[in-house]
């Protein structure tokens, strides 16, 4: 019996000798089935250029990923299975103009996974969040592709098929019946041209809990991407800390902001309504590679990602700021997590031993 | 605080969905029938390895000295049943070096006759000096697994004066319920000890830590601890590492144990319901530690439970009598969270040893690890509140310093974070390993700076002997100089006065 025994048994093992269920597919699965909701609306409110929009994205954002693995002599089926690549090309494709041409998507997901990602090394190494650097690049390299937005369109109104390729692999023009402006553009260039946002705004702000508003893709359905980001966390893939601290950063000054002076500041509520505050605040800065491992980190974190968005939307050149806000925190990853860390039992916070405070009695 | 726990959930450890506890710990005790031979191995504890009073060929009766402690921190061996010593020699450790260590071969006869036993009727009559030698002399070792001698233990409690004790039933590792078995079957055994251990420390209090997936043992040791007011059972949350001393004296005393320090320099100290047991036969009966109720769980064992075996049994004889369904992919000796795997089934059983897993490749996954993303999983089951992904990043780098700064120290390799990893990477190893290497590094530099030293005194000796040699040289020649100068003078002298 021994003879068999031992012959079964490996050389060397290290304990623990158990393992939870889990593995980065299953975690990006998780996060994939929680934005698919909020992507869905998306497609229903501007149609099949959108879907046709995500489909390149994403397929652009796996290609650039399967071409630095081979080049670089990497496993690329097993690697490319793990989601991490699908899904930074869905989170790009969410925050596109939905109607933006099929280069938009094409440059925008090989950008993410190509300079975003694997230069830094791959899944877990890159410093920036792969999709918000890959917006951002878009976004100062084609402005004006970046900034066409159009009003959603379903039912009857909604192009055709023929009508949609058209849109997103053809001329890219859009029909001026269907663009419109975004809350955040349009107040921004009404408040440049000295017009004072309660003269703007007279009938009411055009905010939208349902998310029938112009925007991009996947950022307006706020209430399903609210609900996505709760399912997340019941599923236990991110925790509340980033989103509410994000939310409240963005909330607290605004509606400061606004009390004081609301002719020039936008409302709180308006604020975290609009541009990409919701899908942010849960899906974009709790990226777990460009975020804090603490929880006191990501608090920070959190707060410095919703009170940029606050200060980049209201005193910066572009509307909306949630890219950027979450860029620069995600630089201030690594200072952050070296300053606010655990305290270690039996330590204080500067990592000394406790003193005892008896002497033995 | 109250309620940032509640937002955040636990503060550490993990919450196996599946602890497979049941049914091995619904089994009723089984006796193990004596084997035909037992290894019982020298160095069982903490501190120096025991010395052999037998010889080969003597005849030893069960519960006989068969080798007795060495130095302060050590603990004596006994035989756990009559035959003849056959061997005094290396035999497989329990360890997964599968190194040798040496231990006492006796051949069993069979009749398993005992030396007579000397019985106290009333252990509280003792000083508690004596009830600490009766420890002692029984060879009573931590039985929770840290196998630190208890009469030491007990002293440096009196010492110190400790104020509680906190007795720890916590069990959290999955699989193992020996500590489960000995508390719902020998309840008033495990009280009887921790009143005599509250005798030897001087402890006012007895905390009985049990995890509140116990709800027998709960119920068992609250009916035996009811007379005694000094002693309460607290139910404790069912979460590994509940039965880390640290962890267990923070949720029942609410108090912290300053890094590096002993639980006993905050007045509290930490004993296994397993090691009451064995004081109470110790102390009231006079009987060594020569036997220990021992769970054999996991998939491939057809019969699993609890099983009171003599210490120094075979793991193969062990498996062989409550049965393998199927060739276990892993033999481990502990819980899977930090117990260690087997080279082999010829290894002994020791003292510590509370639980045999014979795991099928289906229990232990492994899988290839995949890059860090991150998640901080590790950091929220850590229970020390350490940053295991930035720990091993560093030592990845061969930065051991850098780990070491991050406390990698009161590292308590529970296995929290590589259970919880998602990339299932090998955290609790490469801790291991990083450990291993800076005490080599520490080693290394206390012997060079010996060196160093050894290397000065000789430079300085040298100096010295030359210095002196010199200095004797330069008093001979002045001592000639005078000498010559008084020669002369008196030459001079003489030639002055023979002018």
């Amino acid at each position: 019996m021994n003879t068999s025994i031992s012959s079964a048994l490996p050389a060397v093992a290290a304990s623990p000798h158990a393992q939870a269920q889990g593995s980065i597919g299953s975690v990006m699965r998780k996060v994939m089935l929680a934005l698919a909701p909020a992507t869905l609306c998306g497609f229903w409110f501007f149609g099949l250029p959108a879907l046709s929009l995500w489909l390149v994205t994403v397929g652009a954002a796996l290609a650039g990923e399967a071409a630095c693995l081979r080049l670089m002599n990497k496993p690329v089926t097993s690697t490319l299975l793990d989601g991490s690549a699908v899904l930074t090309g869905w989170l790009l494709a969410m925050s596109l103009p939905p109607w933006a041409p099929w280069w938009i998507g094409v440059l925008g997901g090989l950008f993410s996974t190509v300079i975003g990602k694997q230069v830094f090394g791959g899944v877990g190494q890159n410093l920036f969040n792969p999709a918000m650097i890959a917006r951002v690049a878009l976004l100062v390299s084609f402005p004006v592709q970046m900034t066409a937005w159009v009003m959603p369109m379903t039912g009857a109104h909604a192009p055709g098929l023929l009508e949609a390729l058209q849109v997103t692999f053809g001329s890219g023009a859009i029909p001026d019946a269907m663009s419109s402006a975004s809350l955040l553009g349009q107040a921004k260039s009404e408040l440049s041209r000295g017009v004072d946002l309660l003269h703007v705004f007279a009938n009411g702000l055009p905010t939208s809990f349902s998310g029938e508003r112009p925007g991009s893709m996947g950022e307006t359905a706020v209430l399903l991407i609210a609900a996505g980001g709760v399912v997340l966390m019941l599923m236990r893939v991110i925790t509340w800390h980033i989103p509410l601290a994000m939310l409240s950063a963005i909330a607290i000054p605004a509606a400061i902001a606004h009390g004081i002076n609301p002719a020039r500041y936008l409302d709180a509520g308006t604020h975290v309504l609009s541009g990409a505050a919701m899908l942010g605040a849960f899906f974009i800065a709790t990226d777990y590679v460009s975020s804090p491992t603490s929880r006191a980190g990501q608090i920070v974190f959190g707060i410095g990602c919703g009170f940029l968005t606050w200060v980049i939307r209201t005193y910066g050149g572009y509307p909306e700021g949630v890219a950027f806000a979450v860029l620069l925190m995600n630089a201030l990853t690594p200072a952050i997590d070296r300053l606010v860390k655990p305290r270690v039992y039996g330590r204080d916070f500067k990592g000394q031993p406790l003193v005892l405070k008896t002497g033995g009695k | 605080m109250g309620l940032l726990e509640l937002l955040n959930g636990a503060r550490w450890g993990v919450h196996p969905h599946d602890d497979h506890k049941r049914p091995a710990a619904d089994v009723p005790l089984r006796v193990m029938p004596l084997p035909a031979k037992l290894c019982v191995p020298l160095l069982q504890h903490v501190g120096a390895p025991a010395k052999p009073v037998v010889a080969v060929g003597d005849r030893v009766l069960r519960g006989e000295l068969i080798a007795s402690a060495q130095g302060n921190v050590s603990a004596p061996v006994h035989a756990p049943s009559s035959g003849v010593v056959v061997a005094i020699g290396d035999v497989t450790a329990p360890h997964p070096s599968g190194l040798p260590f040496a231990a006492i071969t006796i051949e069993l006869d069979g009749k398993d006759e005992a030396i007579p036993l000397n019985e106290v009727t009333d252990p509280f009559s003792l000083e508690p000096a004596e009830v600490s030698q009766r420890i002692a002399e029984a060879g009573i070792v931590g039985l929770g697994g840290a196998t630190f001698p208890s009469a030491p233990k007990a002293q440096l409690g009196r010492k110190m004066a400790v104020q509680t004790l906190v007795i720890n039933g916590g069990e959290c590792e999955p699989y193992l319920s020996s500590d489960d078995s000995i508390m719902r079957e020998r309840a008033d055994e495990v009280i009887d000890g921790v009143r005599i251990l509250m005798h030897a420390t001087g402890a006012a209090e007895a905390l009985v830590g049990i995890e509140d997936n116990k709800p027998e043992a709960i119920v068992a040791m609250r009916k035996a601890a009811e007379p005694f007011a000094s002693i309460k059972v607290r139910p404790v949350p069912a979460r590994y590492p509940m039965g880390s001393d640290r962890q267990l004296v923070q949720v029942l005393t609410g108090k912290e144990v300053p890094s590096g320090a002993r639980t006993a320099s905050i007045g509290v100290l930490v004993n296994n319901v397993s090691t009451c047991a064995a004081i109470h036969r110790a102390v009231r009966m006079g009987e060594p530690l020569h036997r220990r109720i021992v769970t054999v769980n996991g998939g491939a064992v057809a019969r699993p439970g609890n099983v009171l075996v003599p210490i120094g049994i075979l793991i193969e004889d062990l498996l062989a009598f409550v049965g393998l369904k199927e060739t276990p992919a892993r033999l481990v000796m502990g819980g899977p969270m930090m117990g260690a795997a087997l080279p082999h089934a010829k290894v002994p059983t020791v003292k510590g040893c509370g639980g045999i897993l014979a795991l099928t490749a289906a229990e232990i996954t492994v899988e290839d690890p995949s890059p860090c993303i991150r998640c901080g999983s590790c950091v929220k089951a850590c229970p020390m509140g350490l940053v295991p992904l930035e720990m091993v990043a560093r030592i990845n780098a061969g930065d051991y310093d850098g780990a070491d700064k991050m406390a990698l120290d009161d590292c308590l390799a529970c296995g929290c974070c590589a259970y919880v990893c998602p990339s299932h990477i090998p955290l609790v190893q490469s801790f291991s390993h990083a450990k291993g290497e800076i005490w080599k590094r520490a080693q290394q530099r206390k012997r060079n700076e010996f060196t160093k030293g050894l290397a000065q005194a000789r430079v300085e000796r040298l100096e010295r002997e030359a210095r002196e040699r010199a200095e004797a040289a330069a008093k001979r020649k002045a001592a000639r100089a005078a000498q010559l100068a008084a020669e002369a003078a008196a030459s001079t002298g003489s030639q002055e006065t023979s002018a």
